[in-house]
């Protein structure tokens, strides 16, 4: 398709499938250059077969894939312009770190002191100088890491794929380890498509997210976007947790639930249509009983370090709610919700 | 890609060939009539597989070979399992030593292995009277079945828990209790393939049974095979060639239906990694 | 503690049935028949040169046949789904549970001057071809019967290379022949010198498949030590010696091998 715009990868209808399972079900995403762009979904979503049709290690059953307005379906992946960091890296046993990174550079039959100061250069870009001879037996999962997106970028790709390259490693060093795929990829200036189920972690470092379901995009937008906006239920779920409720759309600006009518800012529903109602738990405001929409017991109260967890129930609902004030378990509480922070969403239908 | 896929099925097509052509040829030729061996099928029959069975020499051979490898594959698997059990808690140094010897017997070609034994078995001549038979016949395959059981055995107690024989202590079992209660079952499946091993080992084996055997009361069926066809085509090698075949594939067939039954069962229980 | 107790009936049987052995191929390699000392026996072996050459030679041809057919099929196999690669492995296997002797008979039958082949042959107008009691026949004879023991390493390893590996080589920019001289052949090098060991040393020292399909005048080493023990110039002392020799370079062969090769060899038996 037309490069205008800025798109540098562009799906277009894509159907994957796996012994008669659709795996893809007629996907279209363009991914915009420069972006840090996430899919992200459960397990057995598709994210990953997504990221394999564009690195082409497996071809769509039907659909066309461009990379920069080209259509580059029947090119094989040693011909694209786009690397990839593998799950669990991939790396090559046999050969040490050096000849891991060179190994791209070497193919393209570099002349070897070139290759040696880019070699360098990657080295210091991952924070791994000096490692040149290490075997890549004797290297934490950390620095498996760092090894393999050196490897990937020396090539210099367009777009670099990264299939939930974090997965394997403890949570402290994947904290670290997203700022620094930030970092790299704002410093290069390139596409990385990055594939995960962790939520937190799409959030925290990409510019789009792609929420995905069953083989289909849910929603495609900011982080902020998806986080405070979502479109149904079950990205509402996915992306940070949610009460979701059964509720009834009376009309514009009025919605029933848990045997209460709120006020509320959505319109544009049927009148009386059954909805899902979605309210985050840190939307929610404990206030003494007097003073509130709705009534419960305190059920549980976990402490998490900044706010404490708690389970409210009202007999037909078990609420989840962050707040920073404890209260103790088995008291009568009283919630508030601001209008605004009902969001109403049409029922998925299950297909 | 449907390509190589179609060369890779044509590859796998010729190996097969490759390998089963021969096999099938004897299995055909087991039901000619004709004694010539070329290729003119001159009828069905039976005939020489009611000779085999008729063959005294090969009934008496058939029986020595499963008593030396009944007898062979338990003293082997008792003094194996034993012996890694022992090697496992060695130092570095002195378990690297036995292991190296214990290769010895696998990594020697056979007929060195052979040859060294019947020279010990002359040499002992020198000090005490005996003939060679069944009790050298025996010593030798205990010799080179005992390496493959611990062989067999060393990786499962290496993968195994090395706590597992503290714990079972710590809850009241005496240490030879521990081994049988908490060891044991652990390392079995080691246990039983590295029996397997030995029992078809023995079976099979015909180099080292050739040097270290006697007279007819301890020739095994492979020397009497070797003694039957070194020269010469005879039918009922054929029909004795059929059974075996027969025979091996069943059992392949039936270990391999159990072990996938058992793969599926721990598949439901959401075992394995 | 005590434990280690459970080696000591295994040590004092592997001294006095592996070592000791050893010991006297050894003693009476290096006396004569009245058991003094003499190196007459191993100075003899310049005369056995040819046969040396002959065993050796066609070893190495029967070695290099069957890696350049286990290789694919050991690859195709480990590329197989997991469900498939049992069953066809075990296809693969199945003919070696048969009697060595048995499966060497089978190719007598085929091979032999009036045999199935020359038959079939005949029909088309062609032959009879002299196939039996060649060189030919032997390293046939020698490929058939060892080629399990290539395929099963190369197996071994190749199950351990992770698709995505080759997947990160096509990546990188390597198209299928780079793949194989770059990834898969460096990363099956440990199952390639264990399966050249595995085919080399029995093949060498083979007596029975020359014997069988090699007719009288195609000598191994096997045969000549075989000659010695138990044949008719009934001589232990030079038997001994020949076998000195062969242990000694199978020994440096294998050295050799290990060098390219510091995996662990346990459980690649089988």
């Amino acid at each position: 398709m037309e490069n205008n715009n800025g798109t540098i990868i562009s799906l277009k209808d894509i159907v994957v499938e796996f012994d008669g399972e659709r795996i893809l079900k007629s996907i279209n995403l363009d991914i915009k250059d420069k972006e840090f762009v996430t899919l992200l979904g459960p397990s057995g979503c598709g994210k990953t077969t997504t990221l394999r049709i564009i690195g082409g290690f497996l071809n769509a059953d039907s659909g066309d894939v461009y990379f920069g307005g080209e259509r580059i379906n029947d090119v094989p992946p040693h011909k694209r312009n786009v690397n990839t960091v593998f799950q669990r890296y991939a790396l090559f046993p046999h050969l040490n770190v050096y000849d891991n990174i060179a190994f791209g550079l070497k193919l393209k039959k570099m002349p070897a002191n070139e290759i040696k100061t880019k070699v360098k250069e990657m080295l210091k870009l991952v924070n791994l100088e000096g490692y040149e001879r290490r075997s890549i037996t004797k290297l934490s999962g950390g620095q498996h890491q760092r090894v393999a997106i050196a490897r990937a970028l020396i090539n210099q790709p367009k777009v670099l794929l990264l299939d939930e390259p974090l997965g394997a490693l403890d949570l402290k060093l994947r904290k670290e380890m997203q700022v620094e795929l930030k970092r790299i990829q704002q410093s290069l200036e390139i596409t990385f498509i990055y594939v995960t189920h962790d939520q937190e972690e799409a959030l925290t470092m990409s510019d789009t997210v792609v929420v995905m379901k069953d083989g289909n995009i849910m929603q495609v937008g900011t982080p902020v976007d998806i986080y405070n906006e979502p479109v149904n239920a079950f990205v509402a779920d996915f992306i940070g947790e949610s009460n979701i409720i059964s509720g009834m759309m009376r009309r514009d600006f009025l919605v029933e639930f848990a045997g209460k009518e709120f006020e509320c800012v959505d319109r544009g529903f049927d009148r009386n249509e059954i909805v899902d109602v979605v309210i985050r738990p840190e939307d929610i405001e404990i206030v003494p009983t007097i003073q509130g929409q709705l009534e419960g017991v305190v059920e549980s109260v976990i402490f998490k370090g900044v706010h404490y967890e708690m389970v409210i129930d009202t007999l037909d609902f078990k609420w989840l709610v962050h707040s920073t004030k404890c209260e103790e378990v088995g008291t009568n509480v009283g919630m508030r919700v601001a209008p605004m922070d009902i969001h109403i969403m049409h029922k998925t239908t299950e297909e | 890609m449907k390509k190589t896929k179609l060369l890779s099925n044509l590859y796998l097509v010729i190996i097969f060939l490759f390998l089963y052509l021969p096999i099938f040829v004897l299995i055909v030729l087991s039901f000619n009539e004709s004694k010539k061996a070329g290729s003119n099928f001159t009828g069905f029959s039976l005939k020489w597989y009611k000779e085999l069975f008729r063959n005294e020499l090969i009934m008496s051979s058939l029986w020595v070979t499963l008593k030396v490898a009944a007898i062979s594959t338990v003293v082997s698997t008792v003094l194996g399992t034993a012996a890694a059990v022992g090697i496992h808690k060695m130092k570095k140094f002195s378990k690297s030593i036995v292991m190296n010897v214990t290769h010895i017997p696998i990594m020697n070609p056979e007929i060195v292995t052979g040859i060294s034994m019947m020279l010990l078995f002359v040499f002992f001549r020198n000090f005490f009277h005996y003939e060679f038979g069944m009790v050298t016949l025996v010593i030798a395959h205990i010799t080179f079945s005992t390496p493959y059981v611990i062989l067999n055995v060393m990786p499962k107690l290496r993968q195994m828990n090395p706590h597992l024989y503290e714990a079972a202590q710590d809850l009241g079992c005496s240490p030879v209790q521990a081994f049988w209660k908490a060891v044991l079952p652990e390392i079995m499946p080691g246990v039983i393939s590295g029996a397997l091993m030995a029992l078809t080992y023995s079976i099979d084996d015909f180099v080292i049974s050739y040097f270290t055997a006697g007279g007819a009361s301890s020739q095994t069926l492979p020397i009497t095979i070797y003694s039957m066809v070194r020269r010469r085509i005879n039918p009922q090698i054929n029909a004795l060639s059929t059974l075996l075949f027969v025979a091996v594939m069943l059992i392949l067939i039936i270990k391999n239906v159990i072990d996938e039954s058992r793969q599926k069962q721990t598949e439901k229980r959401g075992g394995g990694f | 503690m005590k434990s280690k107790l459970a080696a000591a009936p295994y040590l004092i049987w592997m001294a006095v049935f592996t070592i000791v052995p050893l010991g006297l191929v050894f003693y009476y390699g290096l006396t004569d028949q009245d058991g003094n000392f003499s190196i007459d026996n191993l100075s003899r072996m310049g005369m056995y040169t040819n046969i040396f050459f002959r065993s050796i030679w066609l070893a190495v041809i029967a070695t290099v046949v069957c890696l350049i057919i286990a290789y694919p099929l050991a690859f195709i196999l480990s590329r197989m789904d997991t469900h498939k690669q049992g069953t066809m492995l075990l296809l693969v296997m199945l003919p070696m549970w048969m009697n060595f002797l048995l499966r060497t008979y089978a190719w007598m039958t085929l091979l032999e001057t009036n045999g199935v082949i020359n038959k079939i042959l005949g029909f088309v107008g062609l032959g009879p071809f002299e196939m039996i009691n060649t060189q030919g026949a032997i390293v046939l004879g020698m490929v058939y019967n060892y080629v399990p023991f290539m395929i099963l390493p190369l197996y071994s390893v190749m199950t351990k290379i992770d698709n995505s590996v080759i997947e990160a080589a096509q990546d990188l920019g390597s198209n299928s022949r780079q793949v194989l001289m770059k990834v898969i052949i460096p990363l099956s090098k440990p199952g390639i010198m264990t399966g050249i060991t595995m085919v080399f040393v029995p093949s060498v020292s083979t007596f029975i498949i020359s014997r069988m399909l090699g007719g009288g005048s195609n000598m191994l080493i096997g045969d000549l030590i075989e000659q010695q023990i138990l044949g008719t110039s009934y001589n232990l002392n030079l038997g001994a010696s020949i076998s000195i020799v062969l242990m000694i370079f199978i020994f440096m062969i294998m050295a050799v091998m290990n060098q390219f090769d510091d995996e662990e060899m346990e459980g690649m038996i089988i």
